[in-house]
């Protein structure tokens, strides 16, 4: 339909958004919640803190290049496994999605986790929902610079406590924090420190659902992952329509109302700011916070729970129970799902279980090619590195085959320290009558470099011996 | 400053940014905002599909916001460093100082350690073990190309360690050597001699290691080799570092001891060359490879013959 002939007018394309201010509320879901905070906080906070054969369990040591990772260490070389380690958390991530939607964003997410700190932080100080709706509108005045302050004191307190732990990751974090407390940080530690305090206040004191709502590429790609029988949080529209107020002690059924008494508590406590009786919104990051709030309101009203619960499209549609809806959670779709996430999972802890702890290059020396002691011998130089990645010091015996009588003249044995290369040269030689009978040029000769005293560990890499004209 | 292209192209370059960065303000005000009809002004354009309409959601105002920062962050930079190549920044900063800074701070963590090294002379630095993980770390870098990862040499290029010397082997001699370069000059023969002498002194110098494989051709060459050869290469063909003669007696060649290479040598004379290093490396890190070279050569002759 045109527009009729209303005046046309100027508007901005671009709007401030409106502080959300989200009632809090206790339930299951919340309980949950409040679990899954404490549980990933004492993991990023604690395990920096954790030892491990003589130093920091959980460290990557930019500088020296080497990634520390309970038992094992990781040099750049050992980048696939990052990769598969990647695969495999975003595999689990797509096969936890389709069956339960955005249940990373209301539980696990750094965002939520830290917004959830924050926000109670922020009750702490400044009150519940309309109370701080009431400070925000009124003037400053001695009392709300008070409360504000403390606020953002504590905020500020746990964003440089947060930017401090994630660069304790990077810096052995006792080592960093003797240099806090002697304010000899050095500067790029101080600027990520203060970088990631910064962001971590900015996005779980003021950002918060913008960053759900524009920022996150996961929350854009979510939906793509669901199906008729993912489970998202839903409102039953034919058990609460029509909504309506009404006494307790009123039988709604006379009424003609449904369950919904219209409180509006589902969308007071929502941290995104949508109406979830409009059904699933983009914008929802599955917090079950409107299902917890509903469940307290049916309680109060004696009616069943569950007016907002997690279901399926199909379910609600079709009316199944929830024995129905675990039935159809074992649909093809999952089951590939979570067929691929095994054989990845198996795949990468085999791949750890039998890494090879030793690397080897054989680097040929390009400025002599080969070179004749006198009459006896064809001798071909080879630099040898050997990377002992165990964290024990190593000792290698170097052997070599694939011409008749070749062997190591100089440079049989290296050792090599903890988790560090070590160099040798290596000089290999065969008989000068072997060298007559074999034709001139390049051969592929292989050397074997072996730990004298852990029989597994040891490699075959080849090489090439010239034989010159 | 750009020593390439004319300065036009600099001025080009210059105002092009600032027109862009400009352009970029513009863009950002003609588009924050439009006309719309007062009744429905969610809704956007006129166009309708079956009844559907498209709506025209507000953006998040910090999204302007924020590309205004970068816009006056890039302002900023400019006024700072020199991007429009046309005025110098306001720090001085350039490439070149960037790297006479880096060498500047290098020097002033090596020279501490080099300079203590020189206050000592060759052969008391050849025994200090930090000097020699310096020195190896050199000779890896720098040497390794003619005479060998593992200093052995090749044909034309001597081996380090077999104490066998065609200049000076002390620890002074060693660093004049990489100091100043070497020059060796054999002369060619070919046009002197005839070509059964050469054969001859050929099979003498063999005999001076016990090689000789025709004893009357070497005591026919004798005579040529007393008068000609001792010269440099000494009465005995015991040789003479002053002069880079190398000894013949010693079964050790720098270009090969068949027969055919000695006559060869004859003919067409040698002439190896060893760079001067002292204009590439300096003296503090020629001292401290002359004490490497030094210290294996010593090595060598008293821990075994390989």
């Amino acid at each position: 339909m045109s527009s009729t002939t209303g005046e046309t007018k100027v508007i901005s394309l671009y709007q401030s958004q409106k502080k959300i201010y989200a009632k809090s509320v206790r339930g299951r879901f919340a309980n949950w919640r409040v679990a899954m905070v404490l549980f990933t906080q004492a993991l990023f906070y604690g395990l920096a803190w954790l030892p491990w054969n003589g130093r920091q369990a959980v460290l990557f040591d930019l500088t020296a290049r080497k990634f520390y990772i309970f038992e094992w260490v990781f040099w750049p070389q050992d980048v696939l496994y990052l990769t598969f380690i990647l695969i495999v958390s975003a595999y689990a991530l797509f096969f936890v999605t389709a069956i339960a939607g955005r249940v990373f964003c209301g539980y696990a997410c750094p965002q939520t986790v830290y917004t959830e700190i924050f926000m109670w932080i922020e009750e702490k100080f400044e009150g519940d929902r309309a109370a701080r709706i009431k400070l925000d509108d009124a003037p400053m005045s001695a009392n709300k610079l008070w409360r504000k302050g403390r606020k953002h004191f504590f905020w500020i307190l746990i964003a440089l406590w947060t930017g401090f732990t994630f660069v304790g990751y990077f810096t052995p974090i006792h080592t960093l924090g003797h240099e806090v407390l002697t304010a000899s940080t050095g500067p790029w530690e101080t600027f990520w420190i203060v970088f990631y305090g910064f962001a971590t206040w900015g996005n779980a004191g003021f950002m918060r659902e913008q960053v759900c709502k524009y920022m996150c590429p996961y929350a854009r790609f979510q939906s793509v992952m669901f199906d008729r029988d993912t489970m998202i949080v839903t409102y039953d529209e034919a058990r609460g329509e029509p909504r309506g107020g009404r006494k307790k002690s009123a039988d709604p059924v006379a009424l003609k109302l449904g369950s919904c008494v219209d409180c509006s508590l589902c969308v007071q406590v929502c941290p995104t700011g949508i109406d979830i009786r409009e059904g699933l919104q983009y914008e929802c990051i599955g917090c079950s916070a409107c299902i917890d709030v509903c469940d307290t309101v049916m309680d109060k009203m004696a009616y069943p729970r569950g007016l907002i619960r997690y279901s399926t499209e199909n379910a609600i549609e079709k009316h199944w129970d929830f024995a129905a809806i675990r039935k159809h959670m074992l649909r093809p779709r999952i089951i590939i799902y979570f067929a691929v996430l095994v054989m990845l999972v198996a795949g990468l802890v085999g791949s750890l279980a039998l890494r090879n702890p030793l690397k080897v290059n054989v680097i040929r020396d390009k400025g002599v090619l080969a070179r004749e002691i006198e009459g006896k011998y064809i001798e071909n130089i080879y630099m040898l590195n050997v990377m002992n990645t165990a964290e024990k010091a190593q000792r290698f015996t170097v052997s070599v085959d694939g011409l008749d009588d070749i062997r190591v003249d100089r440079g049989s044995r290296i050792e090599a320290d903890p988790a560090s290369t070590a160099a040798s040269v290596l000089a290999i030689r065969i008989p000068v009558e072997v060298a007559e009978k074999a034709k001139s040029g390049s051969h592929t000769i292989f050397l074997t470099v072996k730990s004298e005293t852990d029989a597994g560990i040891s490699v075959r890499e080849k090489a090439a011996f010239l034989i010159p004209r | 400053m750009n020593d390439l292209l004319s300065s036009g192209w600099s001025w080009y370059v210059a105002i092009a940014t600032v027109i862009s960065l400009l352009a970029c303000v513009w863009i950002l005000r003609a588009n924050s905002v439009k006309k719309v009809s007062s009744d429905k002004p969610e809704l956007h354009g006129k166009n309708e599909w079956d009844g559907l309409r498209e709506y025209d959601n507000p953006l998040p105002r910090w999204w302007s916001n924020l590309f205004y920062i970068t816009i006056v962050f890039s302002f900023g930079y400019l006024v700072l460093y020199p991007g429009l190549i046309v005025v110098p920044g306001l720090l001085g900063w350039s490439t070149s100082t960037l790297y006479a800074d880096e060498v500047k701070q290098v020097k002033a963590e090596t020279d501490p350690i080099f300079d203590a090294y020189m206050k000592q002379d060759v052969k008391t630095v050849s025994v200090d073990k930090g000097a020699l993980q310096i020195g190896a770390r050199l000779f890896q870098t720098y040497c390794t190309q003619c005479h060998g990862t593992d200093m052995r040499g090749s044909k034309g290029f001597p081996n380090l360690v077999d104490n066998d010397w065609l200049y000076p082997g002390t620890p002074e001699g060693i660093k004049t050597t990489l100091l100043e370069g070497r020059n060796g000059m054999m002369p060619a023969f070919a046009e002197v001699l005839k070509a059964d002498q050469i054969t001859d002194t050929a099979q003498y110098v063999l005999s001076l290691s016990g090689r000789s494989t025709a004893a009357p051709a070497a005591a026919r060459g004798e005579a040529t080799f007393k008068q000609i050869c001792s010269a440099c290469h000494g009465p005995e063909g015991k040789g003479n570092v002053a002069l880079g003669a190398p000894n013949l007696t010693d079964n050790i060649w720098l270009y090969g001891g068949s027969l055919a290479t000695i006559v060869e040598t004859l003919n067409i004379g040698r002439q190896g060359k060893m760079p001067a290093q002292k204009d590439l490396l300096g003296e503090s890190r020629v001292h401290l490879l002359a004490a490497y070279v030094y210290a294996q050569s010593q090595e060598q002759a008293q821990g075994g013959s390989k």
